[in-house]
């Protein structure tokens, strides 16, 4: 127990005392037991408070400390450094919020307000009595990074911690890099490629001695935690030999037999079982599609690189913290919608892409040259009823700079944009100025009545409540109907599983905090980037990139790392092993052992995340959490019933 | 209001959870939206650790009410958080109902990290319950 207390009750400049009476506050708390001093200060964080809050713990051999302001989402650890600095240990200093949860929160009742902070600050120093003198648990942090996913994002991420010298695996599912970026044309608003961007990344990481690429490799255990993650990689053959004839290779292609659709160009073409997506794709080698490849021989027989006899290797991996740039999948609508996969001349926004990437001075598709194309925007995103009801953001600016592509590369297809409201946000609001200065017809409807797409004979009509023009019915017809589709999540969420990345509504990973944790996660040393967190545009996803890279760095670069330590502990005394709490742990943090010939749980406190989640669910209650052990919290409700 | 329409009031014990509804509760009060000052909140990390002793202790040594802010599908810590945390409310309710304590002062609802005004109308109608529940009472 605590004997001697310093309390600290902010004025906030008035935040806190124009609705707190600050003075009574102190008053009723003052001889509460354990308290040997009770203060009052106009901004509790500033400085010179600081300097006195130091001074005091110093001179008075204080044991505990309570500030009383804003919430402790602001200054928590700011007070927690303040008492370090005087030599105390930082758990045993306690936050009590009467700013947000008191003196705003109840602005409209001085004497309310005022009574509950007495409380709440008498429940904090209840709390403080109880605290205990921890450390940080200390862990090794190895200092290398492992980033998934080698697109965009996941190149930038790798070349940042490089240059910063750290060792990176930067390991990709597909045998090739880029991601989606590199299946775009021209970009907005730059106009280079993605290839080119793509290009350019990989260049740099090649460059870059501290970077292993790994394609073809995926991520199938996972083990550790943040500062030593072992990661095995199971890394798929290509088939081909590192130092091959190019010209045998290409002979190779030429003659295999196998054709399937290609995912690269959203399956409007077909490839070879033998293949790249691109010439000039990177890594240059071609892969063999296993699963489509009928060993006929036919590719062995004009080329000597073919080498069926390549095995998948697994690797293991140790890193100090991990990356995830995953990326997402374009929407795929359901048959019907909007004609999908009923009328043949409707597609998605991604084939349409790839359609004008490959259509040279005409724009045709299946044989037919195409005059009209009809966009409607929101397919998959800002849905009423179905999952996705958020937008995906960057599918507007794309569209209509796809639009305007058309238009300078065909200049006879006229565009109609059937949208629900334009979000070409910031500078890309002139590329939907050009589009209207190209004189493509926009127009809208509500969410609730959508745009109609018909067969009619041979002519495929959309139809319109156009609301621009008071609700006019409109109809175009199109030669083609391009479904502007949103972002969603990658289909296979086998690496978030894997790693315990907790999903959001929108299924994407989710971020601890939007603002305040942005790219890190709730699992330690395991950071987001880039769309796997929810859609983003290029830019927004190298920013994002760029910042968890940093995050990531932060923690291992040191070589230790401090946990806090408030996590599960176990009364040996009273634990029955019954596995239950084994069984509610999200994180596999208990195992079972013996203990002088008891078998009892134990905890790995470089797992647990001190969610507590196992607490309620142990019969014997022999489970705690540092820092929310029964005797704190039941002192803390006790407290609060107290009458002045 | 004055300091005995204050102690009139109904108290609510709110159950918070640090990284999801505590930041809501703090918006509240960032925009003004008041509720009862008879409302006082604990934070935990995660909803899923609430243990049923506290809850009853709350109740049995005065509280008239106490509230889940939940996780919910928001849980940081795993999508298992919603079914765990309606599970220690369900065991709950039986054991107050064994001790004779109406399960209805005890209330659980997802309040995300922006669910400021769902948060404040939350506490609102269940202060307004146990108001009238108290009146009932012989």
């Amino acid at each position: 127990m605590k004997k001697k207390i310093g309390v600290y009750i902010c004025h906030c400049g008035g935040n806190i005392s124009d609705y707190v009476d600050v003075e009574k506050v102190r008053k009723a708390v003052e001889k509460e037991e354990g308290v040997f001093l009770a203060k009052t200060t106009m901004f509790a964080c500033a400085d010179s408070n600081q300097k006195e809050m130091v001074e005091d713990i110093k001179e008075n051999q204080l044991d505990g400390v309570v500030v009383a302001s804003c919430s402790p989402k602001l200054h928590l650890l700011t007070f927690r450094a303040a008492v370090e600095r005087a030599g105390m240990n930082k758990y045993n200093y306690v936050h009590a919020n009467i700013r947000e949860q008191v003196s705003w929160a109840h602005s409209d009742n001085k004497a309310g307000a005022t009574e509950k902070a007495v409380k709440v600050v008498k429940a904090a120093i209840a709390k403080v009595r109880y605290a205990h003198s921890l450390e940080p648990v200390k862990v090794e942090a190895v200092n290398a990074v492992a980033v998934i996913g080698a697109g965009v994002a996941g190149m930038r991420a790798a070349i940042e911690f490089a240059e910063a010298g750290t060792d990176v695996y930067l390991i990709e599912r597909e045998h090739f890099v880029g991601g989606r970026v590199s299946q775009w044309d021209n970009l907005c608003t730059t106009e280079e490629t993605g290839k080119e961007l793509v290009t350019r990344l990989y260049d740099e990481v090649m460059k870059l001695d501290k970077v292993t690429l790994f394609t073809g490799a995926e991520v199938i255990e996972n083990s550790g935690s943040v500062g030593n993650f072992t990661l095995k990689v199971k890394i798929t053959p290509r088939y081909i030999k590192k130092h091959c004839n190019k010209g045998q290779l290409q002979k190779a292609i030429e003659v295999c037999p196998v054709v399937v659709p290609d995912e690269f160009n959203f399956n409007i073409t077909n490839r070879k079982a033998i293949y790249h997506n691109y010439p000039s794709e990177y890594p240059h080698l071609p892969v063999i599609d296993i699963k489509n490849c009928t060993r006929c021989g036919a590719c062995e027989a004009v080329c000597e690189s073919i080498d069926f006899s390549q095995k998948a290797e697994t690797l293991t991996l140790r890193v100090g913290s991990i990356l995830l740039a995953t990326g997402f999948d374009p929407y795929e609508p359901k048959k019907g919608e909007f004609g999908y996969g009923e009328i043949d001349n409707v597609v998605t926004f991604p084939q349409f892409k790839r359609i004008v990437h490959i259509c040279d001075k005409e724009l045709i598709y299946k044989d037919k040259k195409i005059k009209n194309v009809a966009y409607i925007y929101c397919v998959g995103s800002r849905q009423v009823d179905g999952e996705n009801k958020y937008c995906s953001r960057y599918c507007c600016t794309s569209v209509i700079h796809t639009a305007n592509t058309v238009k300078k590369k065909y200049n006879e297809v006229y565009n109609y944009h059937f949208t629900r409201g334009i979000r070409t946000y910031g500078k890309q609001e002139l590329i939907y100025e050009e589009s209207c200065k190209n004189g493509d017809i926009y127009l809208q409807s509500f969410e609730y009545d959508p745009p109609k797409v018909e067969k009619k004979g041979d002519k495929t009509i959309v139809t319109i409540e156009d609301v621009l023009t008071g609700k006019k019915e409109l109809s175009v017809e199109a030669d083609l109907v391009v479904l502007v589709t949103g972002m969603v999540p990658r289909k296979d969420n086998s690496i978030g599983n894997l790693l315990k990345i907790p999903r959001g509504r929108d299924k994407f990973f989710n971020e601890i905090h939007m603002k305040l944790r942005p790219v890190e996660t709730v699992i330690d040393g395991v950071t987001i980037a880039g769309a796997s967190q929810g859609p983003k545009n290029i830019m927004e996803s190298m920013n994002s990139a760029l910042s968890a890279a940093s995050k990531s760095f932060s923690l291992i670069s040191s070589g230790e790392l401090d946990l806090e330590p408030t996590i599960a502990t176990v009364d040996t005394t009273l634990c029955e092993w019954c596995g239950k709490c084994a069984e509610a742990c999200p994180f596999d943090a208990f195992e079972k052992v013996e203990i002088d010939g008891k078998t009892v749980a134990k905890v790995n406190p470089a797992v647990c995340k001190g969610c507590g989640m196992c607490l309620p669910v142990c019969p014997s209650n022999a489970l705690n959490l540092v820092g929310l052990s029964d005797e704190e919290v039941e002192s803390m409700i006790d407290v609060l019933l107290t009458h002045d | 209001m004055d300091r005995e329409k204050v102690s009139a009031a109904p108290k609510i014990l709110v159950f918070s959870t640090e990284k999801i509804s505590d930041p809501a509760i703090d918006m509240a009060g960032l925009l003004k939206l008041h509720y009862p000052p008879t409302v006082y909140t604990i934070p935990v990390p995660c909803s899923s650790a609430i243990k049923s002793r506290w809850i009853l202790h709350a109740l049995e040594q005065g509280f008239d009410g106490v509230f889940i802010a939940a996780d919910g599908t928001d849980c940081p810590y795993g999508e298992s958080c919603t079914e765990k945390t309606g599970e220690i409310v369900r065991k709950t309710m039986e054991q107050m109902k064994e001790k004779g304590i109406d399960p209805a002062r005890l209330k659980m609802a997802a309040i995300c990290s922006v669910c400021s005004e769902p948060f404040v109308k939350h506490i609102k109608s269940f202060s307004a319950y146990l108001s009238e529940s108290a009146k009932k009472q012989p």
